[in-house]
């Protein structure tokens, strides 16, 4: 008997990580679903229309019915296309996108400096880099895979773009490490502790960097908008000069694949935003605080409601954007990425090293 | 656990690299090298050098084979008139091949390699991060700045070689063209019937 429940205990430590990964999946794909109608009723409400309103109330079902929709359409692959390639590519997309969640923490743990993450690696954010970086593989794949010219035009200027970007992220993310002294994720957040004046973006404690650290903030986001694909930087689908890009030849779930894998990403990079710059499940005035302190699941459930709140505030900008912006010229997309942002966040690096250097931090 | 976990990437990295050789479409070889790469990270995880790891995905994977992918795919080379000749050049490939496999020999043998068991990636430091960057930037700062000034004066060449100034091309002027406004460049008219402007 004893021995039934010794190999249990050594079961258990791997078939946790399995649950919880299975909960990060479920939960992940469920609020995409609702993130993807919050997404076309705010786009819908600028442009003064309803938006989706037939599938269920208010068609909150919409995304249910669409994901049907895809799943039981045939699949297309054209005659000449790569059709291991054609396949994979999606598959990749969005296997990448699901693997990144795997170092997000999402609430404080019962104990102090741990947290609600699937693997708390030493090397966290330089994983999310690592993993984002790999996003381009699924459109050049698909794109060349395709064998279609709108479809490879699609691809080379996104992976033209998604590279050009990574440069100014990787920058930005390098700001906030010296500041923290770590690349742990948990550290990150925990270091915005005790009200929105610590967090990142502000950074009152270390007074003079609000000058540099608002600013990265503002090209962090305006990055992540390019390396996810969205409007205003949408030019890899940009429908009016290459029908859809690099989708143009898929279809049903491949489809749904690929659009599954870009609408993870951006959440991803609402969260990365988070975790950096707004101080993750921190809530913005530490009020009641010591409160919760003492009840650590109220504390966790109070620090996911701020981390996922945060989420749905970075979503909201991005439908904002999306909305308002008009496209840009790619020659101004590639001004924008090499001539102002690569400069001004090298600078502040520079800057913020120097601080940190001959200052010190407080934190 | 983890030697299982070893030796299934290692058999991944042995295959892809294999694979990398003998695909014949150069597309497939490139996307063979990236798997390579990648798995080759996961033994680098393994052995506890998780920087290094992801430094080897962002920088090989995410960089310098997008780059490779680029090219190869805007080439249009044509492979099987390239591999007729290969044949002529195996002696040569052999000799590479020994001299490559008796260095790999020679240094098991006669090398200090240290147990697995008492293999430790992070020396004299908390993590792996700190213990390259003291090395790096303590006892090899010099080498480590000599290097980024070559890679520096090799990018400048590279880029003074291909920058062509072309005069008949159309430059675009951000400034100019952010700075137009309304009245530069509408203007109303009323024309009268049969008039024209």
């Amino acid at each position: 008997m004893s021995n039934y429940v010794e190999s249990f205990g050594q079961l258990w430590g791997p078939l946790l990580v399995l649950g919880q990964i299975a909960l990060f999946t479920l939960v992940l794909l469920l609020s995409i679903a609702f993130l993807l109608l919050l997404d076309r009723k705010v786009w819908a409400g600028v442009m003064m229309r309803k938006g989706p309103n037939v599938v269920g109330p208010f068609g909150l079902l919409q995304s249910f019915a669409d994901f049907g929709k895809f799943l039981i359409k045939e699949i297309v692959i054209p005659a000449g296309a790569n059709k291991t390639v054609f396949i994979m590519a999606p598959i990749l997309t969005c296997t990448l996108a699901f693997a990144s969640w795997a170092a997000i923490p999402v609430a404080p743990g019962t104990t102090s400096g741990t947290s609600w993450v699937i693997s708390n690696l030493n090397v966290g954010i330089l994983y999310l880099f690592a993993i984002s970086s790999l996003g381009v593989y699924g459109i050049i794949m698909g794109g060349w895979a395709s064998n279609s010219k709108y479809p490879f035009l699609g691809a080379l200027r996104s992976a033209a773009q998604m590279v050009s970007y990574e440069v100014s992220i990787g920058f930005v993310i390098v700001t906030v490490i010296l500041l923290v002294g770590s690349m742990n994720l948990t550290d990150i957040v925990n270091n915005q502790d005790g009200g929105f004046w610590n967090w990142h973006a502000f950074s009152f404690q270390n007074f003079p960097l609000i000058i540099v650290m608002f600013p990265m903030f503002v090209i962090f986001f305006i990055s992540a908008l390019a390396e996810t694909n969205r409007p205003p930087f949408d030019l890899p689908e940009a429908e009016s000069e290459l029908v859809a890009g690099y989708q143009v030849e898929y279809g049903s779930t491949p489809y749904l694949l690929f659009m599954l894998g870009e609408y993870l990403n951006i959440v991803l990079m609402c969260a990365m935003m988070t975790i950096l710059f707004l101080g993750g499940w921190h809530g913005p005035i530490p009020l009641g605080e010591d409160f919760v302190r003492d009840h650590p699941f109220l504390n966790a459930f109070a620090g996911l409601f701020w981390f996922m709140f945060k989420i749905l505030f970075f979503f909201f900008l991005f439908a904002m954007v999306k909305a308002i912006v008009p496209r840009y010229r790619y020659d101004q997309l590639m001004r924008l990425g090499w001539k102002v942002f690569l400069p001004t966040s090298l600078v502040a690096v520079l800057i913020v090293a120097g601080y940190v250097a001959y200052m010190g931090v407080q934190s | 656990m983890a030697v299982y976990a070893f030796y299934l990437i290692a058999l991944v990295v042995l295959v892809s690299a294999l694979s990398v050789i003998m695909a014949r479409n150069p597309v497939h070889s490139v996307l063979w090298l990236i798997l390579a790469f990648f798995s080759s990270a996961g033994l680098l995880v393994l052995i506890g050098a998780e920087f290094l790891a992801m430094l080897l995905v962002v920088v090989y994977v995410g960089a310098v084979a997008v780059l490779f992918l680029f090219v190869v795919m805007m080439l249009d080379v044509d492979f099987v008139e390239l591999k007729q000749g290969t044949l002529r050049y195996w002696p040569f490939a052999v000799l590479v091949g020994v001299i490559f496999a008796a260095e790999i020999v020679l240094a098991t043998v006669f090398g200090t390699t240290t147990n697995a068991s008492t293999f430790d990636a992070s020396p004299g430091a908390a993590t792996n991060t700190e213990a390259i960057g003291q090395v790096m930037y303590t006892q090899y700062l010099l080498l480590f700045q000599m290097a980024g000034i070559i890679l520096l004066v090799a990018m400048i060449g590279a880029i003074v070689l291909t920058l062509r100034h072309r005069p008949e091309t159309k430059r675009q002027n951000i400034a100019k063209q952010t700075s137009r406004r309304r009245s530069d460049a509408f203007e109303l008219k009323d024309p009268t019937p049969g008039q024209g402007i």
